[in-house]
């Protein structure tokens, strides 16, 4: 088999823009789903039941439905909502990527949810208590005593989260956006090169996701000392 | 107008009652020991002062504000409320000077340098000034403890409760801890103690109240408690002659 790598070189400034979308949509879905995952698990808390029944079902639709097809729905389904929120004569132009963004928040949610959920419930209930006991309201107390504390402790399990969410970004290929591996078969089948493509894509992703492992695991060390 | 009034405090968990018709009141400059056996109620007792524990019948006022009551602002309530636990809840991620600073910053609305000034002031007065930039996770038990008590002194109570706040310590730190207890008792603070010490009690308390199976069963001077066995119900008997014969 004769490989020529050489069209590796030709292709990287639209490689590198495939890959810079592929950062920005796991960065964005981890904040958004970050933040959105925290308030569903505040909500699943929440004394109040309705509340967390509806936060419950939500987490465990998006948990039991495969990515793939979450991103399928809402790639047929945004457009059409936003048609029905705006009363447009035609379902408005959302994108790929943009549509790509808004479904990986939405899933991501409901697994930074049940993350930051055990890390609330692993907070011992004195601490909660004594914020009280100190006349810190119920959201301050959870802003600056509970929260904190949760995301220290659960900080290794959320990086391991967004290691995982770096990975299936890749599968909105099937909407056809360009991320790093969309732009990698699309030059790969261009220059008829699969092999070199996915080769140094493949390695690409090795590269980051073990340095990041290992950044998670000395971490996580630091975490046992500092508990 | 007492600073603490109970009256005919009832709570249940479901079927089981956890207080009966506990009534009693701590007048200001009071310094009242609650004691019994484990189970008997008085962690839930001195916590319903505060509004941690919810009641279902009677009330609680605290220099005259109903803790119960529906418009009850309980936020300023606790703040004048000082509260120390058996296991600290000092926050594990935030410096000594950030724990003593930030119900002053949040609640009270002082500015940081005011607040860092009391805190000081008082970390000083339980012997920790040069403890201000560690973690709680660096102190021991006793110094800990002692930080959880001038933080709940830097919010300016007007009582302060204590809910077992030797029970955690390794024996050799108990001293310290009790030391700055009975200094605040001395210097006249209103005081609500549920605690086993019974030599801090003899030493400073006013009145120790008894309970037993939710109830209070004994209400009086510290030196009937102590000094005229023979009067007191004999759940009470039974109980002190097992702690006070070793």
């Amino acid at each position: 088999m004769d490989l020529d790598f050489a069209v590796i070189g030709g292709a990287l400034p639209y490689l590198w823009k495939g890959f810079r979308y592929t950062l920005e949509l796991t960065v964005t879905a981890a904040a958004g789903g970050l933040v959105f995952g925290t308030l569903l698990a505040l909500a699943r808390l929440s004394s109040v039941r309705s509340l967390a029944l509806v936060a419950a079902g939500y987490v465990n639709l998006m948990r039991s439905i495969p990515l793939v097809l979450v991103i399928f729905w809402f790639f047929f389904l945004v457009p059409l909502i936003l048609q029905g929120l705006t009363g447009a004569e035609r379902p408005p132009q959302v994108g790929a990527e943009r549509t790509a963004i808004v479904t990986f928040i939405m899933f991501e949610a409901a697994f930074f949810c049940e993350i930051m959920r055990a890390g609330i419930q692993s907070i011992p209930r004195g601490q909660l208590h004594s914020a009280n006991a100190l006349g810190l309201s119920y959201g301050q107390a959870m802003r600056l005593v509970i929260l904190p504390q949760a995301f220290r402790n659960m900080l290794p399990i959320l990086l391991t989260q967004v290691i995982v969410l770096f990975q299936d970004t890749s599968l909105v290929y099937v909407i056809s956006a360009t991320d790093f591996v969309g732009a990698a078969a699309k030059v790969a089948q261009r220059d008829s090169r699969l092999v070199e493509m996915y080769l140094f894509v493949a390695a690409v992703y090795f590269v980051l996701c073990y340095a990041l492992s290992s950044l998670v695991r000395r971490l996580q060390q630091r975490v046992a000392v500092i508990r | 107008m007492p600073m603490i009034a109970m009256r005919e405090v009832s709570k249940w968990y479901g079927d089981f009652q956890v207080l009966a018709d506990c009534t009693t009141t701590v007048d200001k400059g009071d310094v009242v020991v609650v004691c019994g056996p484990s189970g008997s109620g008085k962690s839930t007792l001195i916590k319903t002062v505060n509004g941690l524990e919810p009641f279902q019948r009677g009330e609680v006022l605290v220099d005259g504000v109903s803790v119960g009551a529906k418009g009850t602002n309980l936020s300023k309530l606790r703040a004048r409320a000082g509260m120390v636990f058996q296991h600290f809840e000092l926050f594990p991620h935030l410096t000594i000077m950030d724990n003593l600073t930030l119900a002053q910053v949040k609640v009270l609305g002082r500015t940081r340098d005011q607040a860092v000034d009391r805190g000081l002031q008082l970390l000083d007065r339980v012997g920790l000034r040069d403890q201000a930039d560690k973690y709680p996770g660096q102190l021991s038990g006793g110094q800990q403890q002692r930080v959880a008590i001038a933080r709940a002194l830097c919010m300016d109570p007007i009582v302060m409760l204590f809910d077992e706040p030797t029970s955690a310590l390794d024996p050799e730190m108990v001293n310290e801890v009790l030391d700055v207890m009975v200094g605040l008792a001395r210097e006249g603070m209103t005081m609500m103690v549920v605690t086993h010490e019974m030599g801090f009690a003899r030493k400073v308390a006013s009145r120790v109240i008894f309970m037993d199976e939710g109830r209070i069963v004994e209400d009086v001077s510290k030196d009937a408690f102590f000094g005229a066995p023979d009067e007191r119900s004999p759940r009470a008997r039974q109980f002190l002659s097992k702690i006070l014969s070793h």
